[in-house]
């Protein structure tokens, strides 16, 4: 088996292409996912490959698209549901927190809910307030329900294969900005990740930057910058929010003794606010200096262009943060 | 209509009186304080239904239902000691005491469970139903709703891609005139709840009786046979409530007159009418089976009261599906 250059977008449809060879019961269902090849082109031929049965358009209905595959789920199926977006996922919130996340453990383990939820996600397009949502902190709020958040093509496929064999529900957010970057994942059909493990993307000994989706190519964007300065930044990619995988966190902690968050999220109760509780609760005796968090604004998405670039992070106000805790 | 015969007839007298005595006794002990927490749904009025649905179904039929549930469960045969152990918070209950009196499940008996969220349980039904069509199994859901579910989003979805996807599913609507306080005339545009099928391309099933079993159960069984060869019906079953909507409607007591004319409907009553009118000397019979039914509830409530309580470990196991 070969390594093969690709991009995160074809690289999500190899897992759930394989997955759906491998296992008659994964299906996909959703809207727009099969005649229109799906919005985002992560299904693109399925319809033809597979037929109706197996890739099933829906009505533009959210609460429905996640109820249904929970029942399919416990019933014995293995749906991979799409949500266009994680904007429309708030219609579906209640299928997926009060079903989803809650029959295994209501009904003491009689029932299994193996779905994934797959959801595009991000902002910066001039898309405005509704449709500008990166609101995976919350949906991993929850117990019961994994969230998982790549940053790489090779870690989509190695996770969303992962999420699918898997027999708890998974949250899957796509971020729309990373679907066509370019990287290498391995043909081979049994590469999985393992769920809930983080990943070290660039390694140093300055300051540790905890980053997931979208932040991690700010966090190394970043890092190439302080290097210049002689600061030698590690990132850390925590791939799932949940489970939150806190161990190279604390092992990079450990050495660096300062810590910024970059998340495309909003900055309250948000995934910084969890790691800079988890870094005082656990690390204190290593802190050198605040943690410091790099996210959206808090505010609502607006539609000009010039203003919604001023919400969003970027690698210079990582650096920005970094300076303020050297 | 077709004539029953006298043993299923006796099997849902039995189960009728079963749900009546065990719905009564669940309300003592909720008053007594046994049975815990703030929520109780009683199914008692409502048994007909539940009794003659059930029956219409073959052992490889689906149910699933709202949090309205004991009363379901006993009629899919689910063992009552262990509901009643479930509603006392018990290990031995059938969902470890982790889910109350609103999600009794059995899978055992596929029995899917009741869904505490009003409308949650809908789309369940529909993804169940699909994995059976998806399979080319010979499977069918039934799907137990109040009317007030009928009014919000899950139902109108749900509905709607059953029918775009011929799901072997039957939306039974137990219209019991009232989702909690609010009667269907101010909740409802279309009080006729089960015409909505038109709206949405699937098979109009009757607007039934829901107090005469017998009636119930034909008509269901009419309803499992279009389900699997056709696709999506929906029913519509009109009967009533003995009790508020739970342990905490107040308002409930002061519809005396109301309640005065479903009395005169009671479902018990009309079974035990038509069964002492076909068979001579039945009288016997029934007494024996009403005796019974007071030897399990109360056997049920002594497995109850002498079960043991979760521990620790039930708090925080199945949270997520281990060791796969």
């Amino acid at each position: 088996m070969a390594d093969k250059n690709t991009s995160m977008r074809e690289a999500l449809r190899a897992a759930l292409h394989e997955e759906m060879v491998r296992d008659d019961r994964v299906f996909v269902m959703g809207e727009e996912v099969g005649r229109w090849d799906g919005t985002h082109k992560v299904t693109r031929g399925f319809f033809q490959e597979f037929g109706e049965r197996r890739v099933r358009d829906t009505p533009i209905s959210e609460m429905a698209i996640a109820g249904v595959a929970v029942g399919a789920a416990m019933a014995g199926l293995r749906p991979v549901a799409e949500i266009m977006t994680i904007n429309f996922a708030f219609l579906a919130f209640d299928a997926l927190i009060n079903m989803a996340a809650k029959v295994h453990y209501m009904f003491d383990g009689q029932f299994k809910c193996p779905m994934v939820m797959r959801v595009a996600s991000g902002w910066g397009v001039q898309a405005t307030a509704t449709h500008s949502h990166t609101p995976e902190p919350i949906f991993a709020h929850f117990p019961g329900m994994y969230v998982a958040v790549p940053s790489t093509a090779y870690d989509a496929k190695g996770m969303l294969k992962a999420a699918i064999r898997d027999d708890n529900p998974v949250l899957f957010s796509e971020s729309i900005a990373l679907y066509p970057k370019p990287g290498v994942v391995p043909d081979d059909p049994d590469f999985v990740l393992p769920i809930g493990k983080s990943d070290y993307k660039r390694r140093g000994k300055d300051v540790t930057l905890v980053a997931y989706a979208r932040g991690v190519d700010w966090a190394l964007e970043a890092a190439d910058t302080l290097a210049k300065d002689g600061v030698e930044a590690e990132v850390v990619d925590l791939r799932w929010l949940r489970p939150l995988d806190l161990d190279l966190v604390f092992e990079s902690f450990k050495k660096t003794n300062r810590c910024v968050v970059v998340e495309e999220s909003l900055p309250f109760f948000s995934v910084g606010s969890e790691i800079a509780a988890q870094i005082q609760e656990n690390m204190f005796e290593y802190m050198d200096a605040p943690v410091k968090r790099v996210s959206a604004m808090d505010v609502p998405l607006p539609f000009a262009k010039e203003i919604e670039l001023m919400a969003l992070p970027d690698a210079q106000k990582v650096v920005a943060a970094v300076k303020e805790v050297l | 209509m077709a004539e029953l015969g006298k043993e299923l007839l006796l099997e849902m007298y039995y189960d009728m009186v079963l749900i009546r005595r065990f719905e009564e006794r669940s309300k003592e002990l909720f008053h007594q304080k046994k049975i815990g927490g703030v929520y109780l749904h009683l199914y008692n009025g409502q048994e007909a239904t539940g009794v003659g649905a059930l029956r219409a179904l073959r052992p490889q039929d689906h149910v699933i239902t709202s949090y309205r549930d004991h009363g379901l469960a006993i009629a899919r045969g689910v063992e009552p000691r262990r509901i009643m152990a479930e509603m006392y918070g018990k290990k031995t209950g059938v969902s470890g005491g982790k889910g109350g009196s609103m999600h009794i499940a059995d899978i055992t008996h596929n029995f899917w469970g009741g869904y505490a969220i009003v409308g949650g349980q809908i789309p369940l039904a529909a993804g169940i139903a699909l994995k059976a069509k998806y399979n080319n199994e010979d499977e069918v859901v039934i799907c137990f709703m109040g009317d007030g579910a009928t009014n919000n989003g899950y139902f109108h979805e749900s509905v709607n891609m059953s029918a775009v996807w011929d799901l072997p599913v039957i939306w039974l609507i137990e219209n019991n005139l009232y989702g909690m306080g609010t009667s269907v005339e101010d909740s409802s545009g279309q009080v006729e709840l089960v015409k909505r099928a038109i709206a949405y391309g699937i098979k109009e099933g009757p607007r039934f009786d829901g107090q005469n079993v017998i009636e119930t159960y034909n008509v269901m069984k009419e309803a499992v046979e279009y389900a699997r060869t056709k696709g999506p019906v929906m029913m519509e079953a009109l009967t009533f409530r003995y009790e508020g909507h739970g342990m905490s409607d107040k308002m409930f007591s002061t519809r005396t007159e109301e309640l005065e004319f479903w009395r005169k409907k009671d479902p018990i009553h009309i079974l035990r009418d038509h069964l002492t009118e076909k068979y001579k000397n039945i009288a016997g019979e029934l007494e024996k089976l009403d005796k019974k039914v007071e030897e399990v509830v109360e056997d049920a409530v002594k497995f109850a009261d002498e079960s043991p309580i979760p521990t620790y470990e039930d708090l925080i196991n199945h949270v997520y599906v281990e060791g796969q």
